[in-house]
């Protein structure tokens, strides 16, 4: 197998410098690649692994300068040497973002894009790009426009234009970043199979290590600090620290065996929940057993508190003006919001979940039912007076922040309601004292990371004093280290500020680990309203809300456990007690 | 919010099914008379025939009628404008003086300046209708591959095409700003003052303004990366080889146009002279 014949790709020692950093971005890279090999690439932010993507397709040095040193060779060839348009024949790379990588009109033009460019003749286009549809599956859908295709078919109209070209490398860069938890376990099925019928070389790079392993890979190569920390087979990386110490989020199931207790090993086979052998349960050593021992120690639930309904949403119906859409998007729907609450709000995209929240918020207009908030019907309250009591925070923090000093940007709200600078700036000191910017609080915007840019637009909702909060996909795209950062600070503001919240969302960790009640929404209805536990072990729930069910629950049947989804909640309940020592 | 923009609308007429090139040759030779010529006659000729045309192609009114609209109004202001500035225009243009009221100081109204303000008013009769049919009846994605046939080049083309296809993103971006903004209280409605609202366009400008450089980035790598700009030509997907409804309507276009500047030359002039 290792022999130079089939090395596809190999850098030697390989470093890269950005031209405007200070210090190298990569350090020292060794890494092979065999043709037909399937490997992974995991790392948090920051760890260099786009910084190598970027390199292995030509980007960089040819797009992004800087100083290169080591040796990159593609199939023999000095890879620095080939231009980026020479090794795009070789190195296919799907992009993170289906939305924006979308050049074509149609789906046709869009997987013909690189063979136009290659000026292949209009007659010889059409049959390659059919045979590339059908190996994607998207061949009934080749004369739709990008806004008429999900998310997961326009990620793989990308697949096919890059297949088109008959690359031997395929580099997918964050593949499951935008797609929700069905949609990416399809997305890895569908690669898996690609690289089985053709067998392509294929590389992916993703922080959501759970959902790769849904399907095999050959290696799994750890990047930290600009360095391949480790490279080793999935069983024993699972089974090793690493992953703990670089800050990725193990599979949900290794955490429960961690807790209970047993020790992960390399012979276990930990890589799938389908593949890892317990032991018996007879056997007080094994891990079944422990889990089992665990399940019954850990019986203990949060104790719940009621309180009073802070919001109250009745029969609300909605449609879009003058939609060809038929049906509503929002179609009689009716919960109830506690105060202290932490609420998940879920269900496939274009379920009606944005726009139940804009019906909330007032950016939209509800046809009938109504809202009460505190006792009191708001329906006729304008967008500035609902904000007063429920704030609202966008996905993506760069489309709120509109000024370029921290100060400024968080007292907006209160200068245009006529708050005298006395109170302002406390108001907004505390603001940010709460979100922890107030060391920051002369300093212009841009010098924020992402994270703090996001609390920055907490802040500047916070400054409100809402009672109710609502966040579309909170932390969407971030790395685990991110994702705890900006959880824990909203859990912080539900538990001491007493802020109620609503959160919208596709990942389902922070379902389990976050939220107490779950509400989903399929095809403008309210199809559930559950505690996660219950949500994410219910198939049919599952499938509606586009959702996977959690490998927790695989763990206790595989284990052999009396109650499957009462060992889901119990391990929810005991995550929430280590996570907040 | 899609009755203020031109978009492509599906349809079955002839004009739909010709190629973009077709159209765009056609749109450019008619505009070049119609920049020509002041000879009434083929002027009122062509609106009759710019009419047709639209019968023809079955487009409903509606879907124009806004930007129709304000295209007049801003044909109204040019019209006034040009009153303005010179009174006595026409009278220079057409070389005698038929005066109907004296009016004020130099604002006099000649029969001279009025017929050169109709003609005026005529040439954009013209022109607008055909290049908002053009806009209408064009799939965008033949439009790129339609401006790189008749020799534009095809990156600024295919800047073109994709400038219009992420127009209603943009618009959908914009307006979840503008709403997250009004929640903090930026006011855009005719209740605040100017001044407040020109701030509060700017607050929903940037961050749109950096979402969109964001989004051009991602897309310029992802057109690297598959090879655009690698040839000094590119092939289409979508090109269409020109049938014999385009031969005759291309043929026809530039018989009629030989025509019409002959007319409007014959006698040394661009301008139909009906007071001599």
């Amino acid at each position: 197998m290792s022999t130079k014949e089939n090395l596809i790709l190999s850098l030697k020692k390989f470093s890269f410098q950005y031209r405007s950093q200070s210090l190298p971005t990569l350090y020292d890279i060794d890494l092979e690649i065999r043709a037909g090999e399937k490997i992974l690439i995991v790392g948090p932010s920051g760890s260099g692994k786009s910084t190598l993507a970027h390199c292995l397709n030509g980007l960089i040095p040819h797009l992004f300068t800087g100083k290169c040193e080591g040796e990159y060779l593609v199939q023999g060839a000095d890879a620095l040497r080939l231009g980026v348009f020479e090794l795009s024949q070789n190195i296919g790379t799907v992009l993170q973002d289906p939305d924006v990588q979308f050049v074509g009109l149609t789906a046709a033009e869009d997987i013909a894009f690189s063979l136009e460019n290659s000026c292949v003749e209009p007659a010889l286009m059409r049959p390659r790009v059919a045979a590339v549809a059908s190996l994607v599956e998207i061949e009934k859908h080749l004369a739709c426009e990008p806004r008429d295709l999900s998310g997961g078919q326009k990620q793989r109209v990308s697949m096919a234009g890059v297949l088109v070209e008959d690359v031997d490398v395929l580099l997918f860069d964050e593949p499951l970043a935008n797609l929700d938890p069905a949609t990416g376990v399809h997305a890895i099925t569908l690669i898996d199979a690609i690289r089985t019928s053709t067998d392509k070389t294929v590389i992916i790079i993703e922080h959501r290590l759970e959902d790769v392993l849904v399907k095999g890979v050959d290696r799994i190569i750890l990047m930290d600090e600009g360095r391949i920390v480790a490279d080793m087979s999935p069983d024993r990386m699972l089974s090793s620290s690493y992953l703990h110490s670089a800050g990725i989020r193990e599979p949900l199931y290794i955490t429960a065996l961690k807790y209970a207790g047993a020790a992960v090993t390399e012979d276990m086979h930990p890589s799938h929940i389908d593949t890892i052998e317990l032991g018996r349960r007879n056997d007080s050593s094994s891990a079944a057993s422990k889990l089992a021992a665990w399940d019954i120690a850990n019986q203990q639930g949060p104790s719940l508190r009621q309180h009073e309904v802070l919001l109250e949403v009745r029969n609300l119906s909605f449609v879009y003006p003058g939609s060809a859409r038929a049906g509503k998007v929002v179609d009689d729907v009716s919960f109830a919001l506690h105060s202290g609450e932490c609420v998940s709000l879920v269900g496939r995209n274009g379920a009606g979940k944005s726009t139940l929240a804009k019906l909330i918020c007032g950016f939209e207009r509800e046809n009938s039912g109504s809202l009460i908030l505190k006792n009191r019907d708001i329906r006729n309250d304008s967008i500035m007076q609902r904000a007063d009591h429920i704030g609202y925070v966008m996905q993506n923090p760069n489309q709120m922040i509109s000024l370029s000093m921290i100060f400024d940007e968080v007292a907006l709200a209160l200068r245009s309601r006529g708050i005298s600078e006395g109170e302002l700036t406390e108001r907004v000191n505390q603001a940010l004292d709460v979100c922890g910017l107030y060391p920051f609080r002369k300093w212009p915007v841009n010098a924020l990371s992402y994270g703090q840019k996001k609390r920055l637009t907490i802040a500047s909702i916070m400054v409100m004093r809402p009672s109710l909060m609502i966040l579309d996909e909170p932390t969407a795209g971030q790395d685990f280290r991110h994702y705890n950062e900006i959880m824990e600070f909203l859990h912080r503001l539900n538990r001491d500020e007493g802020l109620t919240l609503l959160l919208i969302t596709h990942d389902m960790h922070l379902m389990l680990e976050y939220t107490t009640r779950a509400i989903v929404v399929s095809d403008g209805k309210i199809l559930a309203d559950e505690s996660p536990a219950r949500v994410l072990t219910d198939d049919a729930l599952i499938s509606a809300a586009s959702l996977k069910r959690t490998s927790l629950y695989d763990l206790a049947l595989r284990a052999g456990l009396p109650q499957p989804q009462q060992f889901v909640q119990h391990f929810i309940d005991y995550d929430r007690r280590v996570r907040s020592r | 919010m899609s009755r203020f923009m031109l978009s492509y609308t599906e349809g079955s007429s002839v004009i739909h099914r010709l190629c973009g090139a077709t159209k765009f040759i056609f749109f450019l030779l008619w505009s070049a008379v119609a920049m020509t010529t002041y000879d009434t006659r083929i002027m009122a000729a062509m609106a009759l025939l710019a009419l047709v045309l639209f019968g023809v192609s079955r487009v409903r009114w509606r879907e124009v009628s806004f930007i129709f609209a304000l295209l007049l109004l801003f044909m109204g202001f040019n019209l006034i404008a040009i009153y303005i500035f010179a009174p006595e225009q026409g009278v220079e243009v057409y070389r005698t003086r038929h005066l109907l009221f004296a009016g004020y100081g130099r604002f006099t109204v000649t029969a001279e300046q009025l017929f050169y303000l109709a003609n005026v008013l005529l040439k954009y009769c013209v022109i607008v209708p055909p290049a908002l049919l053009l806009i209408v009846t064009t799939h965008p994605g033949e439009f790129a591959s339609s401006l790189n046939r008749i020799g534009v080049s095809y990156s600024i083309a295919y800047a073109v095409s994709l400038t219009l296809r992420y127009i209603p993103d943009v618009q959908r971006v914009y307006l979840d700003i503008s709403r997250a903004q009004q929640a903090r209280g930026i006011e855009l409605s005719s209740r605040a003052s100017w001044v407040k609202r020109l701030k509060g366009a700017a607050a929903i400008l940037m961050p749109l303004l950096f979402n969109s450089l964001e989004r051009i980035d991602v897309v310029s790598t992802a057109m690297i990366l598959r090879g655009f700009g690698k040839n000094r030509r590119r092939t289409w997907y979508s090109y269409k080889p020109f049938t014999f409804a385009d031969i005759a309507v291309i043929t026809v276009s530039v018989l009629l146009t030989a025509l019409c500047l002959w007319i409007t030359f014959k006698d040394g002039d661009r301008f139909y002279n009906p007071f001599i």
